[in-house]
C-alpha cells in the first residue's frame, strides 16, 4: 500500500523526516498568516463571541498550552494520586 | 407515510429469539439483515404514537414515541448494530450475536419510549443484555468483572425505579416528557439518568467493564448505553444548569485519565467519558442548538468510537496482547488497522472533513453563542486532549513507537469481515464529515449552522497542528508505564476489602474475647453450682417430691374451678376484641398502588445494598 511504504519511508531516513518536519512547520506558518488575512476583512461577517476571537493565530497558541497543561498536570495527579502497581486490587 | 409500526427493538427481540434456528449457511445473511429490516422499519415510520397500551386507570404504556429525537438516535443505533454484526461474522458462538441484537432492540425501545415504565423496562434489559457480552468474554475474571458492572446497572437501575415511582406517586403521570428540574423524584431519576452516562463520581463501571468485553463486543457496548442516557438526558432534563459543569468536568476528567492509562480499550474507554461530557455540556445548555449538538455528537461519536474499538480490539485479537508497554510497530503488519483506525482518530479529533468536526464544533459554538466563555475554553481544550491521545498517543505507541519483532509474534490484519465492519465505519465517519447536511436534516431542532467557515476550519487545523508539536516535544514524558489507574470504583472494590478485613480481624479477635470470657464468667460458675445442687438435690429435693405429689392433688382441684368459671368466659370475650382491631387496621390500608410498590421498592433497595456490600 502507498501511504505504508510512503510512511516506512519517512520513518526510516532521517532526510525525509526533517522534510516532513519543515513542511509541517511552513503549514503552520500559512495557517497563522491566512487567519490574519480572513480576520481583517470578516470581523464584520462573523460573529465574535470573546475577546480572544480578534487575537490572529490565538487557537495555535491555545492548543499548545493545553497539550502541555494537559501532559504535564494529568501525569502529576497521575504520579501522586491515581497510578498504582497493577497488581493494587489482588 | 405509510401508518406501519415495526417496532425495531421487537423486530431485534425476535431475531434473537429465532437466531439459533437458522441455518448456517443463511446465518451470516440473517445477521446482517436484521439491522437492515430495523432501519427500513424506521425510514417509513410516521411521527406520533405507536404500540400504545392501556394501563388501569387511563395511563398508557407508549412503546413507539416516534419523532425527530428518537429518530435519528434510532437509525444511528440500527446502523451502528449493523456494523458490530459485520464484524463480529466471524464469532462462532450465537450467544453473543443474541445478546448483542437484545442489548441493541432494548437500546432502541428505550429510546422510542413514551412513558417511564416502559423505559425502566428496557432500561433494564439493556443492563443484563449488556453483561452477557463481559461474561461471554474468554479471560479468567470476566465472570467478576460482569457482575460487578451487573450489579452497579442493578443499583443503578434501583434508583430510576424509586424515583419513577415518586415521581408517578406525586404527579399521578407516568408519560416521559420534560421532567421538572428540582424534587427527590425528580433528582433520583437523574441519578439514574447520569449513573448511565457515566458521569463522575458515577463513572467507575464503564472503564472498569468495557476493556473487558469481548473482542468484538465491545463494539456494541461503547455505543449503546451511555448514548441511550444522554438521549433520555435530552429528553427529561434539557436545560439543567447542572449538567454543564458536568459535562465540562466529564470531557476534562477521561481526558487525564486517557493520559495516563496503558491499557488499549481502557485508554478508549476513558475516553467515552471525555466525549459523553460534551454532550451531557450540550443537553445541559438546552439551547437548539446546543441539543443539536448534542444530538449529532452522540451520532457521530457512535460510529467513530466503534471504529477506533474495532480498529484495538482486532490487535488484541490478533497479537494477544492489550498493553501499550508490550506493543508497537504494528503499521507494517497490520495496514488496513492502521488506516481505518487513523480514520476514527480523525474523526474524533475533529479534524475537517471527518465527522467529529461538523459534531463537536456545534457543541463548541453553541456554548459561544450562549456567551459561555468557560465552558467553550474547557471544552476546547479537552478536544486538543482527544486528538493528543486518541489520534497520536495511542496510535504512536501502537503502531510506531518501536519495532516489531514479526518472528517472535506474526501479526497480521484480522479477518476479513472485521475489517469490512472498520472499513464501513471508516466511511460513515467520512461521509458525514463531507456531507453533514444528510445528519444535520434529521436533528431534533432546525439547523442554520454551517461548520465549514474559513474560521472554524483554520482555528481547528491550528489547535491539531500544535498539539501534534506538543505531543512530539514532550513525547518522554508520555511514554508508557506499566501501572492502573484507581478511580471511584475504589470505594467499592478496595473498601470492601477493607470490610471483609475488619470481619476477620476485628471482629474474630472480639468474639475470641467474648467466648473466653463467656466461659469465665458463666460456664464455670454454673459447674460449681451444679455440683453443689447434685447434693442438695440427693438430700433435701427427695424428700420434696413426696410432699409434692400431695400437693399436685390438691392443685388439680383448685385448677378445674379456675378453669370453669375464668378461662371459658373469657375465650367468649375474644372475637369481641379481634372485631374491634380489625376495623382499626383497616384505616391503615390505603389501597393506593404507589404505596405499597413504594413499600416493595424500598424493601428491595435494602436489599440490593446489603448484597452489593457483601459481594
Amino acid at each position: 500500500m502507498w501511504i505504508i511504504n510512503w510512511l516506512e519511508k519517512i520513518i526510516e531516513n532521517p532526510e525525509e523526516m526533517k522534510k516532513t518536519k519543515k513542511f509541517f512547520l511552513y503549514f503552520g506558518i500559512a495557517l497563522v498568516i491566512i487567519d490574519v488575512i480572513i480576520h481583517i476583512p470578516s470581523l464584520h461577517l462573523v460573529h465574535i463571541y470573546f475577546i480572544w476571537d480578534w487575537i490572529p493565530g490565538f487557537s495555535s497558541l491555545y492548543g499548545f498550552i493545553s497539550t502541555y497543561l494537559i501532559i504535564v498536570i494529568s501525569k502529576w495527579v497521575g504520579h501522586t494520586f491515581l497510578m498504582k502497581p497493577e497488581n493494587y486490587y489482588d | 407515510m405509510i401508518d406501519l409500526w415495526i417496532h425495531p427493538g421487537f423486530l431485534f427481540f425476535i431475531a434473537a429469539a429465532a437466531l439459533p434456528f437458522v441455518k448456517e449457511k443463511w446465518k451470516s445473511i440473517y445477521k446482517m439483515a436484521t439491522p437492515v429490516i430495523g432501519f427500513l422499519a424506521l425510514l417509513i415510520v410516521s411521527h406520533g404514537n405507536h404500540g400504545v397500551l392501556p394501563l388501569l386507570g387511563q395511563k398508557e404504556m407508549i412503546f413507539g414515541r416516534v419523532d425527530k429525537l428518537s429518530l435519528v438516535f434510532g437509525y444511528v443505533i440500527t446502523i451502528a448494530t449493523f456494523i458490530g454484526m459485520v464484524f463480529s461474522l466471524h464469532v462462532k458462538n450465537d450467544k453473543e450475536h443474541m445478546a448483542g441484537l437484545i442489548y441493541a432492540g432494548s437500546a432502541l425501545g428505550t429510546v422510542f419510549s413514551g412513558d417511564l415504565l416502559t423505559l425502566f423496562l428496557f432500561w433494564e434489559i439493556m443492563a443484563f443484555s449488556s453483561a452477557m457480552l463481559i461474561f461471554y468474554a474468554p479471560w479468567k475474571n470476566a465472570e467478576v468483572i460482569g457482575m460487578r458492572y451487573l450489579y452497579v446497572h442493578i443499583f443503578g437501575g434501583l434508583i430510576l425505579l424509586a424515583g419513577i415511582f415518586l415521581y408517578v406517586g406525586t404527579t399521578g403521570e407516568i408519560a416521559f416528557n420534560e421532567l421538572p428540574k428540582e424534587g427527590i423524584a425528580s433528582m433520583l431519576i437523574l441519578a439514574g439518568f447520569l449513573l448511565n452516562a457515566a458521569v463522575p463520581p458515577l463513572s467507575a463501571w464503564l472503564p472498569d467493564a468495557y476493556p473487558e468485553a469481548t473482542i468484538t463486543g465491545v463494539v456494541f457496548m461503547s455505543a449503546f448505553t451511555t448514548k441511550t442516557a444522554v438521549y433520555v438526558l435530552i429528553r427529561g432534563f434539557s436545560g439543567l444548569e447542572l449538567l454543564v459543569p458536568l459535562g465540562v468536568f466529564m470531557a476534562l476528567y477521561g481526558v487525564v485519565y486517557a493520559v495516563i492509562e496503558n491499557d488499549i480499550r481502557r485508554l478508549l474507554a476513558y475516553h467515552i467519558i471525555s466525549q459523553v461530557g460534551y454532550m451531557v455540556a450540550g443537553a445541559g445548555m438546552g439551547s437548539e442548538m446546543a441539543v443539536n449538538g448534542a444530538t449529532s455528537h452522540a451520532f457521530a461519536h457512535i460510529l467513530y468510537k466503534g471504529l477506533l474499538m474495532m480498529g484495538m480490539s482486532s490487535v488484541m485479537l490478533m497479537t494477544g496482547l492489550r498493553k501499550l508497554t508490550d506493543l508497537g510497530g504494528l503499521y507494517k503488519y497490520m495496514p488496513w488497522t492502521f488506516m481505518f483506525y487513523m480514520v476514527g482518530g480523525f474523526a474524533i479529533s475533529g479534524f475537517p472533513f471527518f465527522s467529529g468536526f461538523v459534531s463537536k464544533s456545534m457543541v463548541i459554538s453553541a456554548a459561544s453563542e450562549l456567551h459561555r466563555p468557560w465552558v467553550a475554553m474547557l471544552l476546547t481544550l479537552a478536544s486538543a486532549g482527544t486528538f493528543l491521545h486518541t489520534g497520536l498517543k495511542l496510535p504512536y505507541y501502537v503502531f510506531f513507537w518501536k519495532d516489531w519483532d514479526q518472528s517472535k509474534l506474526k501479526a497480521v490484519d484480522p479477518p476479513k469481515n472485521m475489517l469490512w465492519g472498520m472499513g464501513l465505519a471508516a466511511f460513515a465517519c467520512t461521509f458525514i464529515g463531507i456531507f453533514p447536511g444528510a445528519l444535520y436534516q434529521a436533528l431534533p431542532h432546525h439547523s442554520e449552522y454551517h461548520p465549514y467557515t474559513w474560521g472554524h476550519v483554520i482555528g481547528a487545523y491550528q489547535i491539531l497542528l500544535l498539539t501534534a508539536v506538543g505531543f512530539f516535544m514532550l513525547l518522554k514524558k508520555l511514554d508508557p508505564e506499566v501501572t492502573i489507574s484507581v478511580d471511584t470504583d475504589w470505594t467499592y472494590r478496595k473498601a470492601i476489602k477493607g470490610f471483609t478485613w475488619f470481619i476477620n480481624k476485628p471482629i474474630v479477635i472480639y468474639e475470641t474475647y467474648i467466648v473466653e470470657a463467656y466461659k469465665k464468667i458463666l460456664i464455670e460458675p454454673v459447674k460449681k453450682w451444679s455440683k453443689i445442687g447434685w447434693t442438695i438435690d440427693t438430700w433435701v429435693f427427695d424428700g420434696l417430691v413426696n410432699a409434692s405429689g400431695w400437693a399436685t392433688l390438691l392443685e388439680s382441684k383448685i385448677s378445674e374451678m379456675f378453669d370453669m368459671h375464668i378461662i371459658d368466659k373469657s375465650l367468649n370475650k375474644v372475637p369481641v376484641i379481634i372485631g374491634g382491631s380489625a376495623k382499626r387496621l383497616r384505616k391503615i390500608q390505603t389501597g393506593a398502588i404507589q404505596n405499597y410498590i413504594m413499600a416493595m421498592v424500598t424493601g428491595v433497595v435494602v436489599i440490593a445494598i446489603i448484597s452489593f456490600i457483601f459481594y
